[in-house]
């Protein structure tokens, strides 16, 4: 269909502003959070009401036009970099708060509602959405659905998969499905965990029922510096032995914590090889006894300075510094790369120095922020887009980041998701077969492949194309299909 | 823990791809079974000739590092070895499975996706699923999720095959995050009606209180505390209440369905519903859990299904005729027609053939 007769069909339901097809308009969308990847879309709509997603879905359905959704475009995978002849689908005016319900403890929500807006909501009840992705001022809920987006508490309040109760969904043909309910259980299928973190490839989602949780009647959190970064991934796994569960566990090697210091005096040690953050919360009880627990085992580690916040300001000013490291990194260097493998924990030290020698061969600095309880590495790769080839170095450099966390035993991303930039790694990660019922499941909800294409999952071809070869679990990926 | 050599586990994969492509060959149904403790539950699969596809032999842990928080074991293996294991690091299954017998494996607790009364704090079976390796209906050895908390990469195919009773796939191994045992658990018992109870349950979620399970029956509202020795004993003070000194006795009992609620001889109903639901008025008996959200209705056969599915439908909620005398009744509350669409859909996509468990969770899947 040609894009002014789309533009036209659009525009018989949705008002002018609603219908966006001049480039100066299409530019604020040509990426997403992760700017190294644009591109234009051929025409953004932005509809405020669910029937209206159904009328947009069905024209591009009958049409055959790609159709990408995005929420508040903070994702950091390119998952919302818009496809050059489909139209892309901004759901940010779809952010209405339908309902709080303070003793069930569930908020039911448009997906355009910012992740923070649901817990301010929910503050006059004493309850708050758990997960706490560090964009959460910006991203959606719909956003976080799409890639089931962590924070750093999830260790012991869960994922997003962990507090969601219900999806509205539509899919590409325009049809509603009611995924999920407000009981705890479903019949049937659980596809309420295969829609969340799929990235815009099954559905649009209309409406989310999420579970809040009660506030914490206190938080405090325990800072302990370490001159040696296995005496602080010890700590950590010391911390996790005698049975405590923290509420947030974060780690920072030597240059993140220089880099955030500088900009926002936390109060870190400078001469630390790495910095531990452990936060216990909970009843006033619980938190003075894990603390107390939490202090002991910090200096059994071996660690070289230790600071307990003894109050809210101070507890919020040890955690500025850990929620400043990606602007931080954006102060020490011109641009920056984030990776975000997982690693079993025990392998932190075999991967840092890996990461270590990488950086030294390509001489790119690289910092590293670390979900330490739940083994969520982000290594922040710096360098310079004006200087030729330092993406592609960059880009090579992350890559092999990505194939130590999978040769550790870990995944290629824990919250950020696959999108457009981790498609390659996709191969390595995933046998032949696997990624064949990765399309399956893909064509059950999509036939015509019309959401989101060419995200998420690569085809065999390109797997098979792309340059790194593997040897995957002992055997040669593709021996049916030819080589260069 | 005996650990059997690789090479054997490996034949008993190469058994089960071979039972598998022959069976999708000859489009016969197999019968996927572990210890057979949850046989009762579901509907019976439709076929002739049924094969049995049993996977027992299949067993023992692969690997398990407290301080990793998580463990991979064999779906043959017994759920009360895996346990046993797990205590001895101090460790638990937070969903708290039922066991309901001895032969128990992890291979059914997963497949039916049962949970106990930790459920409503600490999460259902598929929220401790981290990754699961599995035979589909070609035979194909296929590997999702994996061992570490946080795993975005692909479509979520691990909690999928939660619950799916067998129907997606044959279940080979599972990586489970595990937590800590809490140091100290205290159960209280409060004499109330049940309305007041229903309401109680709620009001206390809200708070940040160290509830871990919650049951009512009879006109008592028994709570179990779960935590460190001061936080709890704090929160006993605020509830009230008494100590019932068999505590830990009182949760097995109604996690594993001895407590004297549970007669065997009857239709037993699982109604799954909104936790903020009143009593439901049907006839017959009721225990309530997971703070209002799961009640067990015992019922004699004048309760017909329609009325009880229609009963837990208005409650946001659904039922299951988890234990019946009577056979041919439907376990499972229908589907609305565009879900059931999905669901033989990707039947079709996984089990081609239509070998794998079919009809033991709806007709057609």
């Amino acid at each position: 269909m040609h894009p002014l007769d789309l533009v036209t069909d659009l525009r018989t339901f949705l008002p002018l502003e609603a219908v966006l097809y001049e480039s100066e308009d299409l530019k604020a969308y040509e990426c997403d959070g992760l700017s190294a990847y644009r591109q234009m879309p051929m025409i953004v709509v932005l509809p405020r009401t669910e029937d209206e997603v159904i009328r947009i879905l069905r024209i591009c359905y009958t049409s055959k036009t790609p159709v990408v959704a995005r929420g508040a475009g903070t994702g950091l995978s390119g998952g919302a970099l818009p496809h050059a002849t489909g139209i892309l689908l901004s759901l940010a005016k779809l952010k209405q708060i339908l309902e709080i319900d303070p003793v069930a403890r569930t908020a039911r929500v448009q997906p355009g509602v910012r992740n923070l807006a649901i817990s301010e909501a929910a503050a006059p009840y004493g309850l708050y959405y758990a997960p706490d992705p560090s964009s959460q001022i910006a991203c959606s809920i719909g956003g976080n659905v799409a890639e089931n987006s962590g924070g750093v508490h999830c260790l012991k309040y869960g994922l997003t998969v962990h507090n969601i109760l219900k999806l509205r969904v539509i899919t590409m043909a325009g049809e509603n499905l009611e995924i999920g309910s407000a009981s705890l259980d479903s019949p049937g299928y659980d596809l309420l965990a295969l829609m969340t973190g799929s990235e815009g490839m099954l559905g649009i989602v209309t409406e989310i029922i999420v579970k809040l949780t009660p506030s914490a009647e206190k938080a405090q959190v325990v800072m302990a510096a370490f001159d040696d970064i296995c005496k602080a991934g010890n700590a950590v796994a010391n911390v996790i032995g005698a049975g405590i569960i923290p509420a947030g566990m974060e780690m920072m090697d030597k240059i993140a914590t220089r880099a955030v210091e500088e900009y926002v005096h936390a109060g870190y040690n400078l001469e630390a090889a790495a910095i531990l953050l452990c936060e216990s919360d909970g009843t006033v009880e619980e938190v003075a006894d894990e603390i107390r627990r939490i202090d002991e085992i910090m200096k059994k580690s071996g660690a070289i300075e230790i600071k307990t916040s003894r109050d809210e300001t101070e507890r919020l000013r040890f955690w500025a510094g850990r929620k400043a490291a990606f602007p931080a990194a954006g102060r020490i260097s011109p641009d920056y790369y984030c990776m975000d493998g997982t690693i079993p924990r025990k392998s932190l030290a075999h991967v840092l120095s890996g990461i270590e020698r990488l950086s030294t061969e390509y001489g790119l600095r690289c910092m590293n922020v670390f979900h330490a309880g739940d083994g969520n590495l982000h290594p922040l790769i710096l360098y310079d887009a004006n200087q030729p080839g330092e993406l592609e170095k960059t880009e090579e450099f992350g890559a092999k980041i990505l194939g130590m966390c999978i040769e550790a035993g870990g995944t290629i991303t824990g919250e950020h998701g696959v999108g457009i930039e981790k498609i390659n790694q996709m191969c390595l990660q995933f046998s032949n077969g696997e990624l064949k019922i990765f399309h399956a499941v893909k064509a059950v909800f999509d036939p015509e492949g019309l959401l989101n294409p060419g995200k998420a999952v690569p085809t065999l071809r390109r797997c098979a194309e792309h340059g790194a070869m593997h040897v995957h679990r002992g055997e040669e990926k593709f021996p049916e299909l030819p080589r260069f | 823990m005996p650990r059997a050599p690789i090479k054997s586990m490996q034949n008993i994969i190469d058994q089960s791809v071979n039972t598998i492509r022959a069976a999708a060959e000859r489009k016969v149904p197999l019968h996927i079974c572990g210890g057979g403790s949850k046989e009762f539950y579901g509907n019976h699969i439709i076929g002739q000739n049924i094969d049995m596809l049993d996977i027992t032999a299949y067993s023992g842990i692969v690997v398990y590092e407290p301080a990793e928080l998580v463990i991979t074991a064999r779906t043959g293996t017994r759920l009360a070895d895996l346990e046993a294991e797990l205590h001895e690091h101090r460790q638990m299954l937070a969903f708290e499975p039922p066991h309901f017998g001895a032969a128990a494996t992890l291979g059914g607790c997963i497949a039916t996706g049962l949970s106990g009364p930790r459920r409503a704090s600490a999460g259902a079976v598929r929220d401790s699923v981290l990754g699961v390796r599995m035979l589909d209906g070609k035979g194909d050895d296929l590997r999702f999720g994996g061992q570490v908390m946080k795993n975005v990469a692909g479509y979520d195919i691990s909690r999928l095959m939660t619950g799916s009773m067998g129907t997606l796939g044959l279940l080979l191994e599972i990586s489970l995050k595990v937590l800590p045992l809490p140091p100290v658990e205290l159960t209280l018992s409060l004499q109330m009606k049940e309305a007041d109870a229903i309401e109680k349950m709620n009001l206390w979620a809200g708070k940040p209180l160290p509830i871990s399970a919650t049951c009512f029956y009879n006109g008592a509202l028994t709570l179990r505390l779960s935590g460190a020795e001061a936080a709890v004993r704090a929160a006993h003070t605020k509830l009230g209440g008494e100590e019932m000194a068999e505590g830990a006795a009182f949760w097995q009992s109604v996690r594993e369905q001895t407590h004297i609620f549970f007669q065997p001889d009857k239709s037993l109903w699982r109604l799954s519903i909104k936790s903020t639901t009143p009593p439901l008025s049907l006839p017959g008996q009721q225990l309530v859990e997971w703070g209002g959200a799961l009640r067990w209705l015992i019922s004699n056969a004048d309760v017909d299904a329609e009325t009880v599915r229609a009963v837990t439908g208005a409650a946001s909620g659904h039922a299951t005729l988890f234990r019946a005398g009577e056979p041919s009744a439907a376990r499972f509350h229908p589907l609305a027609p565009e879900m059931m669409n999905i669901h033989r859909r990707l039947k079709e996509q996984f089990d081609p053939m239509g070998i794998l468990n079919p009809g033991r969770m709806y007709p057609g899947l």
